[in-house]
């Protein structure tokens, strides 16, 4: 090929350093390689080094109760949640109450997840669809859902059909929004390619729109099991005779902040635990994306 | 000098309708933006089996007739023909991200395909060792290479490439085309290579065109020895006449890339008037 640059005057660089000689050495320092930088942190097992934070939480929780600094009436201390914990799973209240709550969440989550994947279909895969659908969940998608507790039990009375519902809404509005926005963010480039390649529209929707709006529905999934929680307490604390919001209720007239806090635990464990489930279907449908995962 | 030997016959007639060895029939394509035709009146033949590269200064139209014949691009008048078997590879690879590479290669064949099939032609472009990977995990050259195995695998009576090449690095580069010249000779198939590369035209084309205002303004044969280097004799003549169809003066010592900012600053400037 041809040499299109002149090679860098040699008269130039001679004039800039004239006593070339009498140059000082630099300074040098070493870059340590990552794998020694890293060694004494990054051999603890990662799911350790995540306890270490809570469990400090923890330890100074006890201590401050066991100086006095909390008192028992404000918030009790670990040692008498624990024990608290474990009376409450020793009579069964407490798995009860579980059982209650869990079904509850996946009845409304099965449900509203069918809706708002199913509308999102509709208006993400279609303009037709997007104009009939789309405008009415963004319109809805503004109120407030607690706010349509008091139409609820008006509509569903006070079993279990309210409660249920207001989680689906919850559920269903998340992954409304986060399919759709998936559906829609899907490289048109890659669409093109599908047409190339001979796809059918039915083709191009699963292979290439589905499995790119897999993201976007697996952050619908991680919001919507959030919200199912949310909108569990706020189901639960409202004419519930069973579960664990019924049990906190309970707790509250007696002044019992130990079982409160349980509840709280066990509301918290839950969530942790729904978000394990997620991070692994992420693990196992997404393994084909090219993100940043953290050094 | 050589140069003399290749000058272009004239634009060769449109072949009479009919004849069987036509690989691409074009009659009076328009393709028009916003009342504005960046194809006017085109009328093209390909021979089946013939290596044509199509060149052209950015936005002359070049990449949209290839979308036109790929039938990606239907808003169109006049008559196009191509063959019912046809394949494209763009300048990116284009590999679902979401299925892995032999996946991708069979991804839009009809019936239920073998992995072996997807096998037998990754081994073709050199990939045999990548069958099971992600496209995340290829490199630029891979992930081309991917995308021609899942043209080919389609047995195309054209094959159309809209700068394949273009984001590779220059010594990828070397290696693609080789591999592309290697494998048209060996599948036999039309192929229609858009490109901006004077150069790239004259390595691989039995024919290079030049678009200009919507239509073929110059049409030449190459009639160089396989294979090609730069410096085979009548490839200069070829290279200044071709750059200055494009309306870029051959100084000689011009690279690639400076010729293709200098056509885009043209084109830009031309655009404006």
């Amino acid at each position: 090929m041809t040499i299109s640059h002149a090679p860098p005057d040699p008269a130039a660089g001679l004039e800039k350093t004239p006593a070339s000689g009498s140059r000082t050495s630099p300074d040098l320092e070493p870059i340590v390689p990552a794998s020694v930088r890293r060694a004494r942190l990054r051999s603890v097992p990662r799911w350790l080094r995540r306890t270490v934070g809570p469990l400090l939480l923890l330890a100074l929780w006890q201590v401050f109760s066991a100086t006095g600094v909390l008192h028992p009436d404000v918030l009790a201390s670990p040692g008498t949640i624990a024990r608290a914990g474990g009376d409450l799973i020793a009579d069964g209240t407490l798995p009860a109450a579980m059982g209650v709550s869990l079904q509850r969440v996946a009845v409304g989550l099965v449900l509203g997840g069918v809706i708002g994947t199913v509308l999102a279909l509709v208006s993400g895969l279609s303009r037709l669809g997007e104009d009939l659908v789309d405008a009415t969940v963004q319109m809805l998608r503004t109120v407030p859902w607690v706010g349509l507790i008091p139409l609820f039990i008006i509509w569903l009375g006070i079993g279990e059909a309210p409660k249920v519902a207001l989680i689906a809404l919850g559920v269903a509005f998340h992954l409304y929004l986060n399919v759709y926005a998936g559906i829609r963010g899907v490289d048109a480039q890659l669409i093109e390619a599908g047409e190339s390649l001979g796809l059918n529209r039915w083709g191009l929707v699963r292979h290439v729109v589905l499995p790119g709006a897999l993201p976007g529905a697996m952050t619908g999934l991680r919001y919507s099991l959030a919200t199912a929680w949310l909108a569990l307490v706020f189901g639960e604390s409202i004419n519930a005779d069973a579960g664990i919001g019924f049990l906190m209720n309970q707790a509250r007239e007696f002044f019992r902040t130990d079982v409160i806090v349980v509840c709280l635990v066990v509301y918290a464990f839950l969530g942790l635990t729904a978000d394990v489930i997620v991070r692994t279907l992420e693990r196992l449908l997404l393994q084909w994306r090219p993100t940043f995962t953290g050094q | 000098m050589a140069t003399d030997l290749h000058r272009p016959v004239t634009a060769p007639a449109p072949s009479p309708a009919g004849e069987p060895e036509a690989a691409v029939r074009v009659e009076g394509l328009t393709r028009s933006f916003d009342g504005r035709a960046v194809i006017n009146g085109l009328d093209l033949t390909l021979k089946a089996g013939e290596f044509t590269a199509l060149l052209g200064r950015s936005g002359c139209g070049k990449s949209t007739l290839l979308r036109v014949l790929a039938g990606l691009d239907r808003e169109i008048a006049g008559t196009v023909l191509v063959p019912r078997r046809r394949a494209v590879a763009f300048q990116a690879p284009r590999l679902m991200p979401w299925k892995r590479v032999w996946r991708n290669v069979l991804l839009g064949l009809p019936g239920k395909p073998e992995r072996a099939l997807a096998e037998k032609v990754l081994a073709e472009v050199g990939l045999t060792d990548r069958v099971g990977a992600w496209p995340k995990t290829l490199s630029g050259g891979e992930a081309q290479r991917a995308a021609l195995a899942r043209a080919l695998v389609r047995e195309p009576d054209l094959l159309l490439l809209d700068e394949p090449f273009g984001a590779l690095d220059a010594l990828t580069r070397i290696k693609a085309q080789q591999l592309v010249a290697e494998l048209w000779q060996r599948r036999g198939c039309a192929v229609l290579l858009v490109t901006h590369d004077v150069d790239e035209a004259l390595l691989l084309a039995d024919r290079v065109l030049v678009m200009r205002e919507g239509g073929i303004a110059y049409d030449t044969a190459v009639g160089l020895d396989r294979p090609r280097g730069v410096g085979a004799p009548g490839f200069a003549g070829l290279r200044s006449r071709l750059l200055s169809e494009l309306g870029v003066e051959d100084g000689g010592a011009a690279d690639a890339g400076a010729d293709h900012q200098q056509q885009e600053v043209a084109a830009a400037a031309h655009s404006g008037v």
